[in-house]
């Protein structure tokens, strides 16, 4: 579309607008983790770096990081075994219910959280609690790897649709069995977009909060619990304030790695 | 044969029992553990609670989706919520457009695939430091007051406005990127087609670009409309007294669980019904 002069300006303006609406939220969290004040006030009334390692050894908010670490490797580590299952059944078989199986996968992360989170809830305190296990950090595991499923399934079944059989049957026909095949041939293919959504599970997980917040048992606390907890405590604002900044550091991270690791991740697998 | 060689050719002479093998963990984990929860829940909206005791009482009854019709509070909320997830669908969409239009047919070609990821990267950044950015600015003496003070004005404070900008501020990389891509898609030729027939730009966009991305824009609504919903984080930590369905769920939680599971399935119906209604656009093909 030919554009005049004053349309091509407005656009550039109204982007510049939309650009800055996303970053600038994002700045004043990196500079305010510098204010040495304990209020939000702008502009800061100087420039400190004494938060940061107040922060550094602050014990609660390490413990959190590692209970968040955890939590997320233990929820990745399944939903990448549950999420790459399901990927090969739908992506290499056809069968009866396939279409269900993929919205099934969909579903804890399409319904809001407080509903998976309640239900999670209520079925563990009725199932578990009998046998003798209180919801703990194995509880937020379970929870976090049903909605991280999806984000593995997405990415290997992307690969796997661009990716033929033909491969696979090209190396049974020289003489692989079913394992050698995927060990040789398949898994190699695969193993960028398994990487990238275990990128993805993890911080979708570390991220997580709602169904936390109902699956966490007394005593355990990640990182986005903590600052939950702490946000509204002016005591604590400077450290929250490093945390955050640190957190938003942190987020360019996996996205940097997956857009490395392949071109179909990063814009589908989130959403 | 070893015991390996002879099972793998078991599983390639059947491939039922390779599909089955496949399907038993995860099914287990997603229809077992968790449909089974949500069935559950969702029965439980059904049953009611001794007032006395908070006990849950097993008997089937229609009282919770009674009260969740007639209570005025009730009501109000579950329209406020919805309005909410209007508002914030709107806002997004109006700030979308021009950004996507900007970064897929303006921008120069060589800057496109950057300028998508400076939108994919806030995508990733915390939830609750996004909100958290939010409190920080619209706090008393905060960025908004600091901006608006040249004016005589100050920022809206904590409240239900705060909570409409926040959602829109985390929800809005939804809607950019299935817009960026439709327009993106756009036939350079379509376009010079239509000014060729006489078209000036405004008719164009009309005519020619708005039909096209509508799908698009559907798509993305379906996530600010519906992550906006079930949302109760945000508006606690920044809507000052406000309340939305899911802060009612949450409250309710404690002491009367099949009310709670009554009011979650408020979300949940109305998410479907918008899916339903989208579905009509073409929208879910195109996400």
């Amino acid at each position: 579309m030919h554009l005049s002069r004053s349309a091509r300006i407005a656009l550039r303006v109204a982007a510049g607008f939309g650009f800055a609406v996303i970053y600038v939220p994002l700045l004043l969290v990196l500079v305010n983790s510098l204010n040495p004040d304990r209020s939000a006030s702008w502009p800061p009334p100087g420039l400190t770096a004494h938060w940061w390692s107040v922060a550094w050894h602050n014990s609660g908010a390490r413990d959190a990081l590692w209970t968040s670490v955890r939590a997320g490797l233990g929820a990745t580590a399944i939903a990448l075994v549950l999420g790459t299952l399901i990927a090969f059944a739908v992506a290499r078989h056809r069968f009866f219910g396939r279409g269900t199986v993929s919205f099934v996968v969909v579903l804890p992360i399409a319904l809001p959280g407080i509903v998976t989170g309640i239900a999670l809830n209520s079925a563990f305190s009725t199932v578990l609690r009998p046998l003798g296990v209180g919801l703990g950090l194995f509880t937020v595991v379970v929870g976090h790897a049903t909605f991280c499923i999806v984000v593995v399934f997405n990415n290997v079944v992307a690969r796997l649709r661009r990716t033929s059989g033909s491969y696979e049957e090209a190396a049974m026909d020289l003489g692989a069995d079913t394992f050698r095949a995927f060990a040789d041939v398949t898994f190699p293919l695969v193993r960028s977009a398994l990487f990238a959504g275990a990128l993805l599970a993890f911080a979708l997980s570390f991220d997580e909060i709602v169904v936390t917040t109902f699956t966490a048992g007394p005593g355990v606390e990640t990182l986005p619990i903590w600052i939950f907890d702490n946000m509204t405590r002016p005591q604590q604002a400077p450290v929250v304030n490093v945390v955050a900044a640190v957190l938003v550091l942190l987020s360019v991270v996996p996205i940097y790695v997956a857009q490395r690791l392949s071109a179909d991740t990063a814009t589908a697998s989130r959403v | 044969m070893s015991l390996l060689t002879r099972t793998a050719g078991a599983l390639h002479r059947r491939p039922r029992l390779r599909l089955s093998l496949l399907l038993t963990a995860p099914l287990l984990w997603l229809a077992v553990l968790y449909l089974g929860s949500l069935t559950v829940l969702f029965v439980s909206a059904f049953w009611t609670t001794d007032s006395f005791t908070s006990e849950v009482v097993k008997a089937w009854s229609t009282d919770n989706f009674h009260e969740l019709f007639t209570t005025p509070v009730y009501r109000q909320v579950i329209l406020r919520s919805i309005g909410v997830a209007l508002a914030v669908t709107v806002l997004c969409a109006v700030i979308a457009f021009p950004l996507a239009f900007y970064t897929a047919r303006v921008a120069r070609p060589r800057w496109r695939p950057l300028l998508v990821v400076a939108i994919l990267t806030p995508l990733w950044a915390s939830y609750l430091v996004k909100v958290y950015a939010w409190r920080l600015i619209l706090s008393q003496g905060g960025l908004a007051d600091w901006m608006l003070k040249p004016f005589g004005l100050s920022g809206p404070g904590f409240g239900l406005s705060a909570a409409v900008l926040t959602l829109t501020y985390l929800w809005l990389p939804y809607m950019v990127l299935p817009i960026h891509t439709a327009l993106e898609q756009l036939p350079a030729g379509l376009l010079d087609a239509s000014a060729d027939l006489g078209a000036r730009p405004g008719r164009t966009f009309r005519s020619v670009v708005l039909p096209m991305v509508l799908p698009s824009l559907a798509a993305g609504s379906i996530f600010t409309f519906s992550l906006s919903l079930g949302d109760y984080i945000t508006v606690q930590i920044i809507g000052g007294k406000t309340q939305l369905i899911g802060n009612l769920v949450y409250s309710n939680i404690e002491l009367n669980l099949p009310m709670a599971a009554a009011l979650g399935t408020v979300p949940v119906v109305v998410v479907v019904l918008y899916l339903l209604a989208m579905r009509r656009t073409g929208a879910l093909s195109s996400l």
